[in-house]
């Protein structure tokens, strides 16, 4: 394993962030628009974001470039030419609001697209990958997460293509199929994710989105004897329901932080919110966390 | 019939190319298109539904499946067409307005299209205009939407808005779905029907016709 995460790890836990889609939307992002544009156009508003998670005690923050890969971004005709000018200020941004008190990892999420399907090839994600990957190593992250992966033969790619960097690397798929909602969409095991992403070279294994956190001690525990390593692990605030036109997820920090000792002893060494989670959880994670080893930055 | 059978497995395996020869072979034998189609393809569907169910069936096999039953039916369409029989219903299909997300989507559209419907497929950010005009325009009778976005699913109640004041309504079921979707969303919203996924989708279209 990469020593930079084997030194942090020593002592675990650590504290990640929480969401930064539904934050954002709170600060007036519009359905459908692309977070990761707000790097240029309201980057006050990320580094908000940004700061309100290194205030709650976050260890490593993440960036605001989720979908800053070239795919996406062609959604729009005025950002498909600033894959690199968006990751670059991404980081930027989490930094300056870090300032040293807590390490930046650039997010890389999905391309939206199936390789099954034919939409997009291996050789194209492959580029799409490095190409944001590359944008975040020379802007200075001090580490790539790879998240929300539904199909691991593209977390593979993104894996390989990030491992072009050296920079320490997790990646985190979602598991919310299957009767017992331990399956990828494409129907993998956590036993088959940890092994194809070892095999393509990451350093930690982990799980965001989908579900609530009392999912994910099953697939945590499962990662964990898989990988043999201590796991990233970022649940949603549970699911969403509507009230009012708005989506509203019920997990409240309180709720969400019972489940924290069983994720440790599950093997969680990186814990943190996903999809409804706000510096609230944060606060509520750090509190339990701090009877652990603090984290010396 | 020995062939035949082995038209279901191929649907079953997902092995397209097999299963548009053994269609083609049918046909060319003068085997009843409805027949084809009732008795061996719907019942391979059905067992692939029942596998997905099971776990033994994810996302790959169902693409795979759907494919193979899409390849089988561009041949038989025509003959169906013009022995009178009709498509199972006319649906479109989208995400709905702000959500770009289509994978869903295209797997749902891909699992009806193999049930027998002939699937209009508006893309994704579809304004509930557009869904207004295509159920006007191309006289359908479902619409299915989809949302992967928790900010985006509020936008399938106003797309079923649009449908009431232009006085459509009635004339159409509304199925939705996508990852945040559940059922009491689907009913405060006042759609037909909600599927957890796609091979329910085609069951729950089925139902809903026929009711």
């Amino acid at each position: 394993m990469n020593e930079f995460l084997k030194n942090l790890l020593s002592k675990s836990p650590i504290v990640l962030d929480g969401a930064w889609g539904t934050q954002l939307q709170n600060k007036g992002l519009e359905p459908g628009e692309i977070p990761d544009i707000w790097n240029l156009n309201h980057p006050e508003k990320v580094y908000e974001v940004a700061k309100s998670y290194i205030d709650a005690g976050s260890n490593i923050i993440l960036t605001n470039t989720f979908g800053a890969n070239k795919i996406r971004l062609s959604e729009s005709q005025e950002f498909s030419s600033k894959v690199k000018e968006i990751n670059q200020r991404g980081v930027e941004i989490s930094k300056s609001a870090a300032n040293g008190k807590a390490y930046v990892f650039a997010s890389i999420g999905p391309s939206g697209k199936l390789l099954m399907s034919g939409d997009v090839t291996e050789d194209e994600l492959f580029k799409v990958f490095k190409e944001q990957a590359q944008t975040i190593v020379e802007a200075g992250a001090d580490g790539i997460v790879i998240e929300t992966m539904s199909d691991i033969e593209e977390a593979v790619i993104a894996v390989k293509a990030a491992k072009t960097t050296g920079l320490p690397l997790v990646a985190c798929m979602v598991f919310d199929s299957g009767k017992a909602k331990d399956r990828t969409m494409m129907g993998n095991t956590p036993e088959e994710c940890a092994e194809k992403l070892l095999d393509a070279g990451v350093d930690i294994v982990g799980s965001n989105c989908g579900q609530g956190i009392e999912t994910f001690l099953n697939i945590c525990k499962r990662l964990h004897n898989a990988s043999l390593r201590q796991v990233w692990i970022k649940p949603n605030a549970g699911l969403p329901t509507v009230v009012d036109g708005k989506a509203v997820y019920k997990t409240t920090p309180e709720e969400f932080v019972r489940y924290v000792p069983d994720l440790i002893n599950a093997g969680a060494g990186f814990i943190g919110g996903c999809c409804g989670t706000n510096p609230e959880f944060v606060i509520q994670i750090r509190k339990y966390c701090s009877s652990y080893n603090q984290i010396g930055l | 019939m020995e062939d035949l059978k082995k038209l279901s497995e191929a649907i079953i395996g997902g092995d397209a190319q097999s299963a548009r020869a053994i269609t083609e072979k049918a046909l060319s034998q003068g085997i009843d298109p409805v027949r084809i189609v009732h008795d061996y393809m719907v019942p391979a569907m059905n067992e692939v539904g029942q596998r997905f169910d099971c776990n033994e069936y994810f996302v790959p096999e169902l693409l795979l499946s759907a494919r193979a039953m899409k390849s089988c039916l561009e041949l038989l369409r025509p003959k169906l067409a013009s022995g009178g029989v009709k498509a199972a219903g006319r649906v479109v299909i989208g995400t709905v307005k702000g959500d770009l997300h289509d994978i869903g989507k295209n797997l749902v559209a891909a699992m009806l299209e193999g049930g027998g419907f002939e699937v209009i497929d508006l893309g994704v950010n579809v304004s509930p205009e557009k869904f207004v005009d295509a159920v006007k325009n191309m006289d359908a009778n479902i619409v299915a939407m989809s949302a992967l976005l928790t900010t985006t699913m509020p936008a399938m109640k106003t797309t079923i808005d649009a449908l009431k004041d232009a006085g459509l309504r009635q004339k159409v079921k509304v199925l939705v779905g996508g990852a945040p979707i559940t059922e009491k969303f689907a009913d405060d919203v006042g759609a037909d029907g909600y599927s957890e996924n796609a091979p329910g989708a085609v069951s729950l279209a089925r139902k809903l016709l026929a009711a």
